[in-house]
């Protein structure tokens, strides 16, 4: 559905995308995640016809961005960021606007409109002056307007900019409900937001492609050991001894809280030793209370991955 | 076709929201009011029931009032950033600014409309020569459509709305007076003279007020206006790949 090939784009003499090529297929949801000014914007602005890039080629639907650029025009749904709106339009007007730009036929167009009203649930606020609503309003009438023609894409620039956290939970929700009927692209730099809607995600950094795959695909790539936490009553000398001489544990950390040794055990990857500590604790008597595995988070990932990228290119910058 | 229909239906729904095209309104009819009942002869007992001598002024006032009514056309979507949802919709440039342009035109048609009011005091109270009148207003409606083209090319070369009205009043003021006081009252010869001229607004618009529907002036008008028109769209062209 959407095949990027070798894009670049400089803004005079400054790199914002290097080089980056990626696939994205029918109905899929896909995040691109990375940091403010990693090109995110910018290829979302190539992909629908805003800017040229200025080398590279991207398609979406089969059309050249370049080349057939009104036809990938009506095939995408875009919402940009901060969902720009005339304030002195009313909703249901601004609506009615951009649904004869997009060609649907006058008799058409109030049903058109009361349908995505219902969807992004703009009814009830939909005579009122743009101006007058909250930014979480605009957004879903921006989103509104993006699905007014029934798009096969939708892009989304940071769809949950601003919102507050119920509003971000439902704008994931209807986001999630509409990738079943369309390819969904969206930028963020909010790494749980595209952990919780997409299926795949790029990460990119200062205009490079860093890393792709599912959130799991990614967490596996992540090197260093698992950590366990566990809570074990009894002796903290003895307990911290017999943790330690279980197989595979390398260093054990306890601290007391409230009564309770609180260990924080590092394991070698790969070596499940829960139920090793199970049984320690069962044999010497002690109580359990918690135990659980933490893996490395995607943010660490995250954070690793794409500080590489901006010393890279400050290293670059300044030779 | 019908995207330019819905651009212009658009843009003339904002500018009966805008308070600055109100006010613009308001100051033109008062200005040609003051222009009617003073500057003008009309009321002498026996003098020729005639618009020419208000008309005759109307040029260096419509040099300031357009801009101010076109600088928000295409700063106001840059500034709002809503050129983005403009620019990825299946609508071309050219289709924007001829959308944008007719919507300014028509709403500077009834602005002018306003003024028909004196035609009927004119013939409440004599016999005006309608025909003269006609070509009068034809040739308002020739230096509106140019003027508005030019006003929307200043507003798409900025984001700044003030400085597109400043432009376009500077230079409107330029082709419209500052020509014709130079080829009045200088003794300037040969090609520059021939040039100022060409480019005198005033001096056309004279014709038309007169009564002279000449090709050539028709020509310079719609010529300059699609020219702007052209080069406004270039502009907006232009912006996609900076």
């Amino acid at each position: 559905m959407i095949q990027v090939r070798n894009l670049s784009k400089w803004y005079g003499p400054v790199r914002a995308v290097d080089n980056i090529s990626f696939r994205i297929r029918e109905g899929e949801i896909v995040g691109f995640l990375g940091p403010n000014g990693a090109g995110k914007t910018t290829t979302l602005r190539i992909l629908t016809c805003f800017m040229p890039a200025s080398s590279g080629s991207a398609s979406v639907a089969g059309f050249d961005v370049f080349s057939e650029s009104m036809a990938v025009r009506e095939q995408v749904g875009y919402l940009p960021e901060s969902a720009p709106l005339y304030p002195e339009m009313r909703a249901s007007e601004y609506l009615s606007f951009r649904a004869k730009l997009r060609g649907i036929a006058s008799t058409d167009r109030p049903a058109a409109v009361e349908r995505v009203a219902r969807r992004c649930r703009v009814a009830d606020f939909i005579t009122r002056p743009i101006g007058q609503l909250s930014r979480g309003m605009k957004q879903r009438v921006g989103l509104a307007e993006a699905l007014m023609h029934d798009p096969k894409v939708l892009v989304l620039d940071e769809p949950t900019m601003g919102l507050d956290p119920a509003q971000i939970r439902e704008t994931r929700n209807l986001i999630r409900e509409l990738a079943k009927d369309h390819t969904v692209i969206l930028s963020s730099h909010i790494l749980p937001e595209v952990e919780a809607t997409c299926e795949r995600t790029i990460i990119i950094a200062a205009g490079r492609i860093v890393a792709s795959g599912s959130p799991s695909e990614l967490k596996e790539r992540i090197t260093g050991s698992s950590r366990l936490i566990a809570e074990v009553r009894g002796p903290a000398e003895a307990v911290k001894t017999a943790v330690t001489g279980i197989n595979g544990v390398g260093k054990v950390q306890t601290t007391l809280v409230d009564g309770w040794n609180r260990l924080v055990i590092e394991a070698q990857p790969g070596q499940d030793v829960r139920e090793d500590i199970f049984k320690i604790a069962s044999k010497n008597g002690w109580a359990l209370r918690e135990i659980r595995r933490e893996v490395a988070s995607l943010e660490d990932f995250f954070v690793q991955i794409t500080a590489q990228q901006n010393i890279e290119r400050e290293g670059h910058a300044s030779t | 076709m019908r995207n330019v229909l819905a651009i212009t239906q658009r843009e003339l729904g904002a500018f009966f929201f805008s308070p600055i095209a109100y006010v613009v309104l308001f100051a033109f009819t008062f200005m040609v009011g003051l222009l009617f009942v003073f500057l003008t002869d009309n009321f002498t007992p026996g003098s020729e029931a005639s618009l020419r001598d208000t008309f005759n002024w109307l040029p260096p006032l419509l040099c300031i009032a357009v801009p101010i009514l076109t600088m928000r056309l295409i700063s106001e979507e840059y500034r709002s950033g809503t050129i983005e949802t403009l620019m990825t919709a299946p609508i071309s440039d050219a289709e924007v600014v001829v959308g944008k342009f007719l919507g300014a035109f028509i709403f500077y048609a009834i602005m002018l409309a306003a003024t028909l009011f004196y035609v009927v005091l004119l013939s409440v109270y004599g016999e005006p020569d309608y025909g003269l009148l006609a070509s009068g207003y034809f040739g308002l409606l020739m230096i509106g459509a140019m003027f508005v083209a030019i006003g929307l090319f200043f507003s798409a070369t900025t984001h700044n709305q003030i400085i597109a009205a400043l432009l376009g009043a500077f230079f409107l003021l330029l082709l419209t007076i500052l020509a014709w006081i130079i080829v009045q009252f200088t003794d300037v010869e040969g090609p520059i003279q021939l040039l100022l001229q060409m480019v005198s607004i005033m001096d056309r618009f004279q014709h038309f007020n007169r009564g002279l529907v000449d090709v050539n002036n028709l020509v310079f008008f719609c010529g300059g206006t699609a020219f702007f028109l052209f080069l406004a769209v270039k502009v907006v062209e232009s912006r996609r790949w900076r």
